[in-house]
């Protein structure tokens, strides 16, 4: 299937669930109602209006400004602790046997539950968002990056001793190199994670934010809003997904194939 | 299997003879080997051991094969020679100096890919002498002129993956040559290559070589390889506890060219002669394995 039939059969598929949810909420059929009630399942048209609306008035951008803002303070800072620790916990193995257990623990532990808590630490601003990101985003990345030191060729590594590297160019030629290919494998999905935190987060208790702006729709039976604000969302997480293979591609251009390592 | 077991030592024509005679006795031998024996410890079994009481000597310039059937431990006595690993017994030196850790005078070629995958060619074959302090240009520069030298200037900008197994050995020869130690470890180095491939590495190999002349131990399963290669072949009984049972010199002359030199009648009587003894040792290897 070449490109453009396949991008046309993407296309046909949009198309024909709008028309299906338009047949279904806006045309009278029985009883001059449509078959589901527009009160719980919206129509396409109202939804498309809304969203005209949040763009045309410009309330829209400061909601996904603050989403992310949010998301991409989760996804450094966690990234940044998850490299840190990965690699401290890789090379000092005693040290990871210690923690061993409660990296388990914490990680088995429902991220969710952590929201209440840290809205009580943080208050409603974006850093409570930001540390339920942090928490999430933080164990994909730092069991990569764990992975990938470990998991270093270990003819790789004796070719590298036998060329003379010390430590600490071991570290930036072989560990380092390693480990961030590992974690740019898992860039999509930490990526997503991040923006899962924030909007999780804010539908929790916020003021501002994609997440609120779906919980306000939902308070007030705003079905319309809950839906615009879902596809805002999606739209924001395909535009995101798409930066981060672009950038993907070009830190993995050693790599056979791209992305085929995903966890 | 019984019978054969009172053989191996008396099939030593010219073991204690050619140790000296290469380079006369006042030089110290590139490597040398003695009575190394080396042991793994598994956890929860008894240490096995892979070489007893290996003696091996490699002269400045001299270029010797270790030849054995699979699993014998040609590759363990060369990673003692590396410095890789330490033996149980016996000492390890290089250049009459005691090894203490790895061996800084030696270059290792492995069989497995070696290449850094997240390195062009070029940043592959110029970290030897980044790491050891040139300046980044020059490194380069040498790079370059040491891709052209295996015939590969213009894929320096490839990565590994996205060339062919004969290319990243040839990419991974430069990248020790380049560092120009003054030992040369091989470690099955042509072995996942293709005949023809094989034989087109070895020549390459055997240009680089005559150049300059390092001591070269070149471990190998395939006896005709080592022969047309090298000044002296050593062969390894089957494992476990290995020794060295044999010790040939290779008359041939040089420069030689691979395909052509087996086609020599001394090449072919040689073999035959090798052969004869490698010969049950392969079977007993394999009658080893099989049984297992």
């Amino acid at each position: 299937m070449n490109r453009v039939s396949l991008i046309g059969c993407q296309i046909l598929i949009l198309v024909l669930t709008l028309v299906l949810w338009h047949v279904l909420t806006a045309i009278p059929m029985v009883d001059g109602k449509p078959l589901m009630p527009p009160f719980f399942f919206s129509t396409p048209g109202d939804v498309a209006m809304r969203i005209f609306k949040w763009f045309s008035e410009g309330t829209i951008w400061r909601h996904l400004w603050i989403t992310l803002t949010e998301s991409a303070l989760a996804f450094v800072i966690g990234s940044v602790g998850g490299v840190l620790v990965g690699f401290w916990f890789a090379r000092q193995p005693i040290i990871a046997a210690i923690f061993d257990p409660y990296v388990k623990i914490m990680n088995a532990l429902p991220r969710i539950v952590l929201a209440p808590i840290f809205t009580l630490w943080f208050g409603l601003g974006i850093w409570s968002k930001v540390a339920l990101g942090v928490t999430l985003v933080f164990f994909i990345v730092f069991f990569n990056v764990y992975q990938g030191v470990r998991e270093v060729s270990p003819t790789v590594l004796n070719n590298a001793r036998m060329l003379g590297m010390n430590e600490r160019q071991l570290m930036r030629h072989v560990y380092w190199p390693s480990a961030l290919s590992w974690m740019f494998s898992s860039l999509h999905t930490s990526v997503g994670f991040a923006v899962v935190g924030a909007v999780v987060g804010e539908y929790l208790g916020s003021s501002a934010g994609l997440g609120y702006l779906i919980l306000q729709a939902e308070g007030t039976f705003d079905i319309a809003g809950v839906f615009a604000g879902m596809v805002v969302l999606a739209a924001f997480v395909i535009v995101i997904d798409a930066i981060v293979t672009m950038v993907e591609k070009r830190l993995l251009v050693w790599r056979p194939i791209a992305g085929d390592a995903r966890t | 299997m019984i019978q054969e077991s009172a053989k191996p030592s008396s099939v030593n024509p010219s073991a204690a003879s050619a140790v000296t005679t290469e380079s006369g006795p006042a030089a110290t031998p590139a490597v040398s080997l003695r009575d190394v024996t080396i042991t793994f410890n598994m956890a929860g079994q008894t240490p096995f051991t892979a070489v007893e009481r290996a003696n091996l000597s490699v002269a400045d310039g001299e270029f010797v094969s270790i030849v054995g059937p699979t699993g014998c431990g040609k590759s363990t006595l060369l990673n003692a020679a590396a410095g890789l690993l330490r033996p149980a017994q016996g000492s390890a030196e290089s250049f009459g100096a005691p090894l203490n850790g790895l061996n800084r005078q030696s270059g290792y070629l492995f069989q497995a890919d070696s290449l850094f995958p997240w390195k062009t060619a070029l940043q592959n074959v110029a970290i030897g002498l980044e790491i050891a302090g040139t300046a980044a240009a020059t490194a380069r520069a040498q790079a370059q002129d040491w891709l052209k030298r295996v015939g590969l200037a213009n894929f320096a900008d490839r990565y590994p993956h996205m060339l062919s197994g004969g290319q990243r050995k040839r990419v991974g020869l430069a990248q020790v040559l380049i560092r120009d130690p003054k030992i040369l470890l091989m470690d099955e180095p042509f072995g996942p290559l293709d005949a023809q491939t094989r034989q087109i590495m070895g020549n390459l190999l055997l240009d680089l070589w005559s150049a300059d002349r390092k001591a070269v131990l070149f471990v190998t399963h395939d006896l005709e390889e080592a022969i047309a290669l090298s000044d002296r072949v050593v062969i390894m009984s089957a494992g476990p506890a290995a020794r060295i049972i044999g010790d040939w010199k290779v008359p041939l002359p040089r420069p030689r060219d691979i395909s052509e030199v087996k086609l020599d009648k001394g090449f072919h009587d040689l073999h035959r002669e090798i052969w004869n003894v490698l010969k049950e040792e392969v079977l007993k290897g394999y009658a080893q394995t099989e049984g297992r």
